[in-house]
């Protein structure tokens, strides 16, 4: 069973831990301070925290396995401009060469303490020693059409999702709001878009289907059969077909099919769970009752989860990080736009609300 | 020398006490300033070396104009005061 999670809100990063009782709440690190996005690193269990202090900056903090002084380590920086210039997106707009927002943070197996991260404004880093320095991936950042990618989540274009196949380091996927997947097989020297078979609606006819256009918003694999990955789209649910290159749509039968989060089960890979909202213009919990939805059968049917959640009066919205599940495949949690934070430990058949009001919640992540 | 004194809400993050350094221009004296203090100079400036746009500097009481390239001058005894905006929530 998971020990220990770690949430990412507005106020500060928020630790639980497992007790015989329950689980208990301690007090919060980097208190009143955004923490976007937090990762522990089974390989030699170092915690790295992303804050984003507004007026000073984003900045990244790391903590070695048994300590408990945080260090700040580099942050990721973008390439320098020449003086003068200005870098424009495909609209014509000022696409700023400054780093906005750490959306996403995950280990690269190539070696020891190799971590992958990814940014707004569309930026992947890779760093080789547990964040001290990074690289900014440039033959992604140079590939012509990231000009248009557009803000999703926010009013610039992000990385959000990294998915690393544990059969192959060397292959990664990442997801991009919006701007669709994108996708590497040799480490990050070469990248082609892969979000084929998904639907945009709110662009123009012709580009309903290219696969750059897409906004995916949240991508996962299945760690067991990583050839199974799971989308999160703003139009729906997808999946990959016999290859992550390709996808249909899942057509739920639910409360709805927009959302913003997907975790995948570990090991079986029809396995998936969502948090549907009101499309798209409310992002709200349909009909005021929060639920999950879970699929058993690769999303011929789902099962809406309520068990414990608030069912009337609810306005919490789950984003894209904001639904996590442990390693065992059973532990879930769930944290939201207002502060509300349930975990189950049945594999989402009831949700236990934990006793606290939280600041907003931008990530949940289980410690391993 | 000009003395560069640093945000207060910095300070908790990153503590800096006033800097005396050589400087004709906001950025000499920054730059000399970071020379010191190198963690400062991501605190204050982007990644493009501009002023971050919730900080903000005034030598000898009056706001700068160059915030993209700092290169308002500065006196031997001027102050240089850099503060942080009181936005947010």
């Amino acid at each position: 069973m998971a020990q220990t999670l770690y949430v990412g809100t507005r106020k500060g990063l928020f630790t639980l831990t497992r007790t015989r009782t329950g689980w208990k709440v301690e007090e919060p690190e980097f208190r009143a301070v955004p923490v976007s996005m937090v990762l522990h690193d089974p390989r030699d269990r170092t915690l790295y925290a992303a804050l984003d202090h507004g007026h000073f900056g984003v900045k990244l903090q790391r903590r070695l396995h048994n300590k408990t002084k945080w260090t700040e380590i580099a942050a990721p920086t973008y390439p320098q401009l020449p003086a003068g210039e200005e870098e424009k997106d495909s609209f014509g707009r000022p696409w700023p060469r400054t780093l906005k927002l750490v959306w996403s943070l995950e280990c690269d197996p190539r070696s020891d303490g190799a971590l992958w991260c990814g940014t707004i404004p569309g930026g992947l880093f890779r760093s080789s020693d547990r964040g001290s320095t990074w690289q900014m991936v440039e033959s992604l950042w140079n590939e012509p059409r990231r000009k248009e990618w557009l803000g999703g989540g926010a009013d610039l274009p992000g990385i959000h999702s990294i998915a690393v196949d544990p059969r192959d380091p060397n292959h990664v996927l990442v997801g991009v709001s919006t701007g669709g997947i994108w996708r590497t097989q040799d480490g990050g020297a070469t990248w082609a878009v892969c979000s084929n078979g998904m639907r945009q609606e709110h662009v123009p006819k012709d580009k309903t289907n290219d696969p750059v256009c897409q906004d995916v918003h949240r991508v996962v694999a299945c760690q067991a059969a990583p050839d199974r990955i799971w989308v999160q789209h703003h139009n729906g649910i997808f999946r990959s077909q016999k290859d992550v290159a390709s996808y249909r749509e899942v057509k739920a039968k639910a409360p709805s099919r927009f959302g913003f989060a997907v975790v995948a089960h570990p090991e079986d890979p029809d396995t998936a769970w969502f948090v549907p909202a009101e499309k798209d213009e409310c992002r709200v919990p349909v009909g005021g009752k929060l639920c999950v939805l879970r699929t058993r059968d690769g999303g011929k049917t789902f099962d809406v989860q309520s068990s414990g959640l608030p069912q009337r009066h609810c306005y919490d919205l789950v984003y894209r990080h904001g639904l996590d599940l442990a390693g065992d495949g059973t532990t879930l949690a769930l944290g939201s736009t207002t502060g509300g934070l349930w975990i189950s430990e049945n594999g989402g058949r009831r949700f236990q609300q934990i006793d606290a009001r939280l600041p907003p919640i931008y990530v949940v992540r289980f410690g391993c | 020398m000009p003395r560069v004194t640093f945000p207060t809400g910095m300070q908790r993050h990153l503590a800096c006490a006033p800097l005396e350094v050589e400087g004709s221009t906001v950025r000499n004296a920054l730059d000399a300033a970071f020379a010191i203090e190198p963690r400062a100079r991501g605190y204050l400036l982007d990644d493009q070396g501009a002023l971050r746009p919730h900080v903000a500097i005034f030598v000898d009481s009056v706001p700068i104009r160059d915030r993209k390239t700092l290169l308002d001058p500065v006196r031997p005894a001027s102050d240089i005061l850099v503060v942080q905006a009181l936005s947010g929530g």
